[in-house]
């Protein structure tokens, strides 16, 4: 069964090819690329993927504008309908902004762009995205970004964190983030916004230090999860 | 007629602009700078007796976000409510 993947373009998206790429390396199906403009998405869809990038420029605040982009209307739809949904940098921001997802993603605490790979640990494997790690697994990942700083107040940290919701922790203390929490989980597990890039950890690294394949077990998690369900 | 809408940071919400901006200050030798705070003015044109309640939405579902974002208001015509 084909694996039936949307990836959403909005001006200023440039993460959208790697996305595209990612998926089909792992699935083997080309992605269904989507505009900002449309209103409507395709039925039947295993997996919506917002990627990363400088939406509308990053006017008013990271990922406000396209939060209220048509397509995000019929994302927000299809994810209450339980679609499944991966926001990654500049998409989980949108995310947030649309709020699928808690809390707020604001200007790195050290004030600058963040772009290496940084080691992350997997805090839980009981989600669509994730199970094909083990727990409390250390993976590494590049993250690129200005505003990756996650936060929430303290209940919602309590509760997310209770909910078992925090799907990805940075290993050591990497954009200021509360709790060192790198990517979350909507409440029902079915939508994942994470600063780090897994679409850029797909294959061996050519030269020491660039690439990985850590990043491709969470595609490769989505497929086992979607298609044999 | 014109409406000023003044978003700030909630308290608590580290703003590392305003902390960079501070030490700039500082720096400069401007003593007596206890703490620095970066929102955003938004001057927004709107037809006459546009109500404070509409100016409202517009904050919460774009020009703020409520999760880290205060907003004040200035300058609309009273709700009729």
């Amino acid at each position: 069964m084909a694996f039936r993947a949307a990836v959403i373009t909005f001006p200023g998206s440039n993460c959208d090819r790697d996305m595209a790429t990612a998926l089909e390396a792992v699935s083997g199906t080309p992605a269904l690329r989507m505009w900002h403009g449309d209103a409507d998405l395709p039925g039947q869809l295993d997996l919506i993927a917002l990627p990363g990038g400088f939406s509308y420029g990053d006017y008013l605040r990271s990922g406000a504008m396209a939060a209220n982009s048509p397509i995000m209307r019929a994302v927000v739809a299809a994810a209450t309908r339980g679609v499944p949904v991966l926001g990654v940098c500049n998409g989980f921001q949108v995310l947030t902004e649309a709020r699928l997802l808690p809390g707020a993603l604001l200007r790195n605490a050290g004030q600058r762009f963040i772009c290496r790979t940084v080691g992350l640990t997997v805090e839980n494997t009981g989600t669509l995205f994730t199970a094909g790690y083990t727990q409390g697994e250390h993976v590494r990942i590049p993250v690129a970004h200005h505003d990756g700083n996650f936060y929430a107040d303290a209940d919602t940290l309590d509760r997310i964190e209770g909910e078992g919701r925090v799907a990805f922790r940075y290993a050591e203390s990497c954009n200021g983030s509360a709790r060192d929490i790198a990517g979350v989980l909507s409440a029902n597990g079915r939508v994942l916004g994470m600063m780090p890039h897994p679409e850029r950890a797909i294959e061996p690294a050519a030269v020491a230090g660039l690439g990985g394949t850590d990043g491709r077990r969470l595609f490769e998690s989505m497929l086992n999860q979607l298609v044999s369900a | 007629m014109q409406v000023r809408v003044l978003v700030r940071l909630k308290p608590g919400v580290l703003d590392p602009q305003g902390r960079a901006v501070h030490h700039a200050l500082e720096g400069m030798g401007f003593a007596g700078v206890e703490d620095v705070r970066i929102g955003r003015l938004i001057e927004l044109d709107v037809t006459d007796g546009t109500d404070e309640a509409t100016i409202r939405q517009m904050c919460e579902k774009l020009l703020a976000n409520t999760v880290i974002e205060s907003f004040t208001i200035e300058g609309a015509s009273e709700s009729a409510n």
